[in-house]
């Protein structure tokens, strides 16, 4: 069995395809570097990520994908999950094989496959958008924390930057451990420590918040208690559209 | 911004809760760089929170006032209520959008109100929050404004130059029944608004094509909601009412609202245990039959079925009384007949027209594809599959198949012996 390794970039993986035609020979598994081989592992090449190479891949696939497709294989690559890079390998050297764009193929296993991560990614992101809640602080800036399934805050930032181009904000993804800060004019992209504590809890402490902050998150409760009937009493849907993984950090399901 | 706001934004809110509408999609509206804050997405909009009832929270709706001058049976905040009532300012509402929204807790505003003094002098207010927020506070999210029956056009002109949607509630699907539950509104109270705002929008669309810079009039359109169960209609009529609405150019929603025995002591509304919840969600799912499915009225409900059937959805139900239809071959019937196989929805519908030009498509593929197969397997054929079809089998015999108790609920698996230890 041959596995290819690459570093767990998106230049990497179409560097990988690179590779392959240039060996002739196609792996039958991909993993990211750090982790443990498959078993009856005859052979491990080691990708190294190349722009020119990735370029030529990128160009290539151009040509036989139209934009909506080629979009769908960098948002579907956001998922980051270890199992789903052989797929995608699969489907960029179907495309490049093909005479025909096989984007609507969907009896094809790996483009059923494809199409359905484009969904769950950008699903994803819409719940970003949905369920981000910003928290004033004393300086005017607002704060928000969120742990997405996938990689997708950078799906997300453009709508708020868009949305509030005249607030200064922080977008923070504590799982991965980074975050967007926009000034009013451009977007940064900033780390902070662990350590620090509205970073561990997602919440600002109140001696950071606005003075009216607190005011506002209660009166933002009181209404989601207020708009709910009585006797139409829905716990299952409600956690089927506004899953428990995310209360956390949802204002008015804490405090 | 005191407590006090926060005791009447609870009232409000309570108040408010019963009207269904909550959507924040139809316009497509950029950010503006550098001046106050809000765009739209269109699409389906976002819902940013779901509350304990399930239903989804877009728009902060709530009332300017909860105080009316009307005395309609099947409402909370009629006249002859005890109820507390309560009245926000203009400023405090318009404040209380603006934070709100910079929060991301909502979409934009959902504004409606009782009547005061008179129809005019409550749309003059709610016209007056839409233009404080857009022109004073340069909000440029959504705003969805209830029209007040009775209300003049020119305060309608004036507020579809702010509001991105409309709406005027028709309540009640019959006019006799309208009149009995509420003395004081007939169907000409509810049209003539809609009216109004049709004309508008498509006064607005001839400006639009001479000068393009013409500012945009309710540019998602309008709704309109029935209360459910309130009243003795049958499924038909409430139908052929939304299909009338729907013919109309600028209707884009009719919401049904189950309706909640608010009012238990007046003895012209029925006795309910609970909301007919399964009733109005066989309705919505007949009404996306009419608006995706290509569905008419008639179809799904006639003179011999007067109302949809609770037991399973509109389009089986469609489907067992059209055996003749199926099966349906899905390498080769259109699109439109390829929608009307239960089991297959339009994204499904979609990806089999499109699948099918690179091979013939099996059952294996359709599953994949995201086909209920449990279901479509009767109505479906697609050259290899062997199950019976609803047109050789009878649609009794489907149905039956369809509506038993799933096999891990119930005991009697014949595969599985069971035996008896006695006590």
């Amino acid at each position: 069995m041959l596995v290819f390794m690459f570093d767990g970039t998106f230049e990497g993986l179409l560097t990988a395809v690179f590779d392959a035609y240039s060996r002739k020979s196609f792996p039958d598994a991909i993993v990211r570097e750090g982790a443990v081989l498959p078993m009856f592992c005859d052979e491990c090449h080691e990708v190294i990520a190349d722009a020119e190479k990735s370029d030529r891949v990128w160009r290539d696939l151009g040509r036989k994908l139209s934009a909506a497709a080629l979009s769908a294989v960098v948002t579907s690559f956001l998922c980051e999950l270890p199992d789903y890079d052989i797929t995608l390998f699969r489907y960029i050297c179907r495309a490049v094989n093909s005479p025909v764009s096989i984007e609507s193929d969907f009896s094809d296993p790996d483009v059923v496959e494809v199409t359905k991560m484009v969904r769950r990614v950008s699903y994803e992101a819409m719940r970003v958008k949905q369920f981000l809640r910003f928290q004033k602080a004393a300086d005017g800036t607002y704060f928000a924390l969120m742990e997405p399934l996938y990689n997708v805050l950078s799906m997300a930032v453009g709508h708020f930057v868009d949305r509030f181009s005249t607030m200064t904000f922080v977008i923070y993804d504590k799982r991965r451990g980074y975050g967007y800060y926009y000034d009013g004019h451009e977007v940064r992209c900033v780390t902070m420590p662990d350590t620090l504590p509205h970073i561990a809890t997602g919440r600002l402490d109140e001696s950071m918040m606005d003075a009216d902050e607190k005011l506002f998150q209660d009166m933002w409760r009181t209404y989601f208690k207020a708009i709910a009937i009585k006797e139409r009493m829905n716990p299952r849907k409600q956690r089927q559209d506004m899953p428990v993984r995310f209360w956390k950090y949802l204002t008015e399901k804490n405090g | 911004m005191t407590e006090a706001t926060l005791n009447k934004l609870k009232i409000l809110a309570e108040a408010a809760k019963y009207d269904v509408s909550c959507s924040s999609s139809g316009t497509v509206r950029r950010g503006r760089k550098g001046d106050g804050v809000g765009n739209t997405v269109g699409g389906v909009g976002i819902c940013h929170s779901f509350a304990d009832d399930g239903r989804c929270i877009s728009l902060l709706k709530v009332m300017l006032t909860n105080v009316c001058m009307y005395d309609c049976a099947y409402c909370i905040n009629r006249r002859s209520n005890d109820v507390p009532r309560a009245t926000l300012s203009v400023s405090e509402l318009v404040e209380l959008t603006m934070e709100f929204y910079r929060r991301n807790y909502i979409e934009g505003l959902f504004l409606s109100s009782g009547v005061v003094r008179n129809p005019d002098y409550t749309m003059e207010r709610l016209v007056r929050v839409a233009q404080d927020l857009r022109t004073v506070h340069r909000f440029n999210g959504y705003i969805h404004l209830k029209s007040i029956p009775g209300a003049s056009r020119e305060l309608v002109s004036r507020a579809g130059l702010y509001a991105d949607r409309m709406s005027v509630n028709i309540e009640i699907p019959n006019e006799t029944s309208l009149k009995y539950l509420a003395p004081e509104k007939d169907f000409r109270s509810v049209y003539e608004p809609m009216g109004f705002i049709r004309q508008g929008v498509l006064e607005n669309k001839e400006d639009r094509r001479k000068f393009r810079s013409a500012p945009r009039f309710v540019p998602a359109g309008q709704s309109t909601q029935m209360i459910v169960g309130a009243s003795p209609e049958h499924d038909r009529d409430i139908l052929r009412l939304s299909s009338a609405f729907y013919s109309m150019p600028t209707m884009r929603r009719v919401y049904y609202s189950g309706y909640v025995p608010v009012n238990t002591y007046d003895a012209r509304l029925p006795m309910l245990k609970q909301p007919p919840l399964v009733r109005e969600n066989r309705l919505y799912q007949a009404d996306w039959l009419m608006r995706f499915y290509k569905f008419t009225a008639d179809e799904i409900v006639d003179d011999s079925h007067p109302d949809l059937e609770l037991e399973i959805d509109p389009k089986l139900s469609w489907a067992l009384r059209h055996p003749e239809f199926f099966p349906v071959d899905v390498n080769r019937a259109d699109y439109e007949a390829i929608l009307r196989i239960p089991g297959v929805g339009v994204k499904s519908a979609t990806l089999i027209v499109n699948a099918r030009r690179f091979r013939r498509l099996n059952s294996e593929h359709l599953r994949k594809i995201g086909v209920v197969m449990k279901r479509a397997r009767y109505f479906i054929t697609c050259g290899e599959l062997e199950a019976p079809c609803v047109a050789d089998v009878s649609p009794d015999y489907v149905r039956r198949k369809l509506t038993a108790p799933s096999g891990k609920s119930s005991g009697d698996n014949p595969l599985q012996l069971t035996i008896d230890f006695g006590s």
